[in-house]
């Protein structure tokens, strides 16, 4: 059985993915990307990671994913123009990726001693998770919300009009 | 041993009066640099005096200040102890330094007094004195040296302050010039000392001279070879130094500097420490007795060369440079025929009369506000009577007129040179001539300056104030008085430092008959001087245009400085333009800095192709790096080699 | 079929599926000529980057590696919110997505 949604949801992100890059709007590559977002929530399920698989749902599949949308509509961007390539972009880019895929794939392959996953594993519960979250790093934990704060701030303060130098209101 | 005499202060007060007047001296009062600077030499002086007198025991009632002589003081803290190299800051204080300070201290003091007079109006009163004081101060320090890195020390100080103060008036170039060959002539010298010390230090092991001495003394037979070249490079050093053939063309240029300077410096004390330096040495030189014979050599070459080129001079300081090249010419013969003593002897009636000459030809300059060419004076015995009567005691006594100082010191060598053998009478004979000479040329000065009708109307001479004219009377005294010591005494006194010359094959009668022979022969340059100058005045002109060539060969110095340039000048300017000019600092280095520059430049262009503002370029290069740190961490390079290897030797077939 | 349902999956193929979407998102990143493209690409490399902590935090059942991942998302969400601002303000002053036409700082 988890064999089976493994495969089936593993080929759901794949599919996705590929999608993401062959895709020319913009809209079309968000929207493979919320597939991705929630087959990998599924695939958190399966490892065993109730919490994490909810909040990938919530927070990128349902925030940070309507955020894209959202800019993609504000934006009017349209289908890709062709454009100048890069040169150095093809000829070290590709084969940095090749590189890097396939020593990560050599040392996976290679490494010995990692288990398997089971539909019968221990689910992390939330109260476990909260009680590290809160008690051990509760610091980390409030600084990332003054993160988040700041990101805030600096969200409103780059998309708003400035100056007013653009539109010219006075 | 007394404990509290300090010859330090000999030459700590001249060093005061430099530092007092060199940092302040411009904003301090005239009143109190004058005091500043006279204070300094007569400090020192008094010092010297008690020494001696207290040497002698005199001084009623009061114990001698030294028991005995030579007295030296070390300075507790070694100065150079690297290895098997140990030299101190060492004095000593033997006959030999006192007598040489008290001329020293002595005639500088006398100077220091003129020169108050003399530069009164000048912008640089403060600097001159200033100098003067270091001059005194690194004299001092010379003639007291213990060892001979001490001396150098002092050597090059007077070469230093010679410089400064040849070049006073910096602001003409051919005083700058002067000073500049001076210095660099000089250092040619100087090079010769280095060599000859560098060698001592080797065939020795130590640079201190009552050291030397007295290794040389408990081996008599060891003679020239290493000591021979020592002793000629020190004669290198000396020729520098005391303006000897081949390095003496600095000395006449010199004269650009104040009248006082050239009193003090290129004629009384400076220039005379070639001659101290070898009757300092002189143990050496006797055991190389080729070396000795080079020293009379060149003494008596440049005694006759330099006299015939003042036979002609028109500028009465040029007359007196020469004059001054010759006499230490005589000096450098003395050291040469062994006759230490008599050297010094000569060296301090010269320092007397040849100081006195100096100076009054600075009252004479000054009177005719700075005419210096003889061509243009004359008459001035009524205008300037008491200089006539100073001047003519100089006169005669650097003809060597009995009973004036000259006639006891040049008598002295001569008469040490003919008894020296075969070889001796014939710098005998040179000697003998130069006199004659000595004594046509200065007549000629004296004549030309003082006596028949003045030869420049407008001009009108006054004499010069007190300051001036109380030490050139002095001066005169001493002069006149100088000599009577006697050589015999002179010779017992400075025996325990210079050495007892061997009472040669010379009957007693001699000496007489070579006296009378200077005298005769110093009256016959007088007769021709007055035969040309004062009874046919026109006779010069009909000489020199009969004999055009030597009159111009002599006129001209025989070219030496032509020459000099020719070989020597020319060819250093040419590699410093060329060589060093073009190709080490244009090509080499400029090179140098060319490619430095242009490889960061080239670098930097290279690299600026990289800030292409591309994102995915510079996505790609994030991966691409991202990559290589991947792969470093993850292959295990260790084991690769070998695996490698193994894997290139089974391919192989093995 | 009972073996078929009670199989385990080794962990080395979520591993491998990690590796493989984040080397997707490179070549995405690569390629793609819209800044919001782009952005996209970026996001999902840290996707992929969770799943690896996922699954290792199954496999020594440690609960820090999850709570990484917590942060991780915590830190993209802001990022995404600044990141799109910036995009937005890149618009107004180039009036462009093209990832080539926003070379400014060319030397």
């Amino acid at each position: 059985m988890h064999l089976i949604l493994f495969i089936v949801f593993a080929g759901f992100c794949l599919a996705g993915a590929i999608n993401l890059l062959l895709q020319s709007h913009p809209i079309s590559s968000a929207l493979s990307l919320i597939v991705v977002m929630v087959s990998l929530a599924v695939l958190y399920l399966l490892l065993g990671a109730e919490f994490l698989a909810a909040a990938q749902v919530i927070v990128y599949a349902g925030a940070i994913m309507v955020l894209f949308t959202f800019v993609v509509m504000l934006l009017n961007a349209g289908r890709e123009e062709r454009t100048l390539g890069s040169r150095s972009a093809r000829a070290v880019g590709f084969p940095a990726v090749v590189a890097i895929l396939g020593v990560i794939a050599t040392a996976i392959l290679k490494a010995q001693g990692l288990g398997a996953a089971n539909l019968s594993d221990p689910i992390t519960g939330t109260e476990d998770l909260s009680r590290v979250l809160f008690t051990q790093l509760l610091l980390p934990f409030e600084v990332t919300s003054v993160l988040v704060l700041i990101a805030i701030l600096g969200a409103v303060a780059l998309a708003s009009r400035g100056s007013g130098e653009r539109t010219g209101t006075h | 041993m007394n404990a509290l005499f300090h010859l330090w202060l000999i030459p700590l007060a001249p060093f005061a009066g430099f530092l007092i007047n060199g940092i302040l001296g411009r904003r301090l009062p005239k009143w109190l640099v004058t005091t500043v600077a006279l204070l300094a030499p007569l400090a020192a002086f008094g010092v010297v005096l008690v020494a001696a007198l207290g040497f002698f025991g005199i001084g009623k009632g009061f114990a001698p200040v030294i028991a005995s002589l030579p007295f030296t003081q070390t300075c507790p803290h070694p100065w150079i102890d690297i290895g098997a190299l140990h030299v101190d800051f060492s004095f000593v204080l033997d006959q030999l330094s006192l007598v040489m300070l008290l001329v020293v201290t002595g005639v500088g003091f006398l100077i220091h007094v003129y020169s108050v007079g003399y530069m009164s109006d000048d912008e640089g009163y403060a600097r001159y004195f200033s100098f003067l004081n270091l001059f005194l101060f690194f004299m001092t320090v010379l003639v007291l040296a213990g060892n001979a890195l001490v001396m150098f020390v002092g050597w090059e100080g007077v070469g230093l302050a010679s410089y400064l103060l040849i070049g006073f008036y910096f602001q003409k170039k051919s005083a700058a010039d002067a000073g500049k060959k001076a210095f660099i002539v000089n250092r040619i010298g100087d090079f010769g000392f280095l060599i000859g010390m560098f060698l001592l230090l080797a065939n020795f092991g130590t640079l201190t001279f009552s050291a030397i001495g007295a290794k040389l003394a408990a081996n008599p037979g060891w003679q020239g070879g290493a000591l021979t070249v020592i002793a000629l490079c020190l004669l290198l050093g000396a020729t520098g130094k005391s303006a000897q053939l081949p390095l003496y063309i600095w000395l006449p240029d010199a004269m650009e500097g104040p009248t006082p300077v050239s009193a003090l410096i290129h004629a009384a004390t400076m220039v005379t420490a070639g001659v101290y330096m070898i009757a300092r040495t002189h143990i050496l030189f006797d055991h190389a007795p080729f070396a000795l014979g080079a020293v009379a050599v060149v003494g008596a070459a440049t005694a006759l060369f330099a006299a015939t080129i003042g036979l002609v001079q028109n500028d009465i300081k040029r007359v007196l440079a020469y004059s001054t090249i010759s006499q230490l010419g005589y000096m450098f013969l003395g050291c040469g025929v062994a006759a230490y003593s008599a050297a010094i002897f000569h060296l301090v009636t010269h320092a007397f009369f040849k100081a006195l000459l100096f100076l009054a030809a600075g009252a004479v300059i000054h009177s005719m506000d700075g005419e210096q060419d003889l061509r243009k004076m004359g008459g001035l015995r009524k205008k300037l009577p008491v200089t006539f009567a100073v001047t003519t005691v100089g006169v005669l006594a650097i003809a060597g007129f009995f009973p004036f100082a000259g006639f006891f010191s040049k008598d002295a060598i001569l008469y040490a040179a003919y008894t020296q053998g075969a070889s001796g009478r014939v710098l005998w004979f040179v000697g003998l001539v130069t006199a004659l000479l000595t004594s046509f040329y200065i007549f000629r000065l004296w004549y030309k300056a003082f006596l028949g009708e003045s030869r420049s109307p407008d001009a009108h001479p006054h004499e010069s104030p007190p300051s001036m004219m109380v030490p050139l009377v002095i001066l005169a005294a001493l002069s006149i008085c100088g000599g009577w010591i006697g050589i015999e005494r002179f010779s017992a006194f400075l025996a325990p430092s210079t050495g007892l010359r061997a009472p040669d094959a010379g009957s007693a009668s001699l000496e007489p008959i070579l006296s009378i022979a200077a005298v005769a022969v110093a009256l016959l340059g007088w007769l021709a001087a007055d035969r040309f100058y004062r009874q046919r005045p026109v006779r010069p002109s009909q000489l020199s245009a009969a004999l055009p060539g030597s009159y111009k060969l002599l006129v001209h110095k025989y070219y030496v400085d032509e020459f000099y340039g020719w070989t020597v000048v020319k060819p250093l300017i040419a590699i410093s333009t060329y060589l060093l000019g073009w190709v080490v600092d244009t090509a080499l280095v400029g090179g140098l800095a060319w490619l430095l520059g242009g490889t960061a430049t080239f670098a930097g262009a290279l690299l600026q192709r990289w800030q292409s503002g591309n994102l995915r370029s510079y996505a790609a290069w994030l991966a691409a790096g991202a990559a290589a740190v991947l792969l470093f961490i993850v292959v295990p390079w260790s084991t690769l080699w070998p695996a490698s290897l193994n894997l290139i030797w089974k391919m192989a077939g093995h | 079929m009972s073996s078929l349902f009670s199989q385990e999956v080794p962990l080395s193929w979520y591993l491998l599926l990690s590796a493989v979407l984040f080397s997707l998102g490179v070549v995405g990143f690569l390629i793609k000529r819209n800044l919001i493209t782009v952005f996209m690409s970026i996001e999902l490399m840290l996707n992929a980057v969770n799943l690896s902590f996922v699954t290792f935090a199954h496999e020594w059942h440690a609960v820090k590696g999850q709570i990484f991942v917590f942060f991780v998302m915590m830190v993209a969400a802001a990022e995404a919110a600044v990141g799109l601002a910036i995009i937005i303000a890149v618009f107004r002053a180039r009036a462009t997505l093209a990832v080539d036409r926003i070379d400014l700082m060319k030397l």
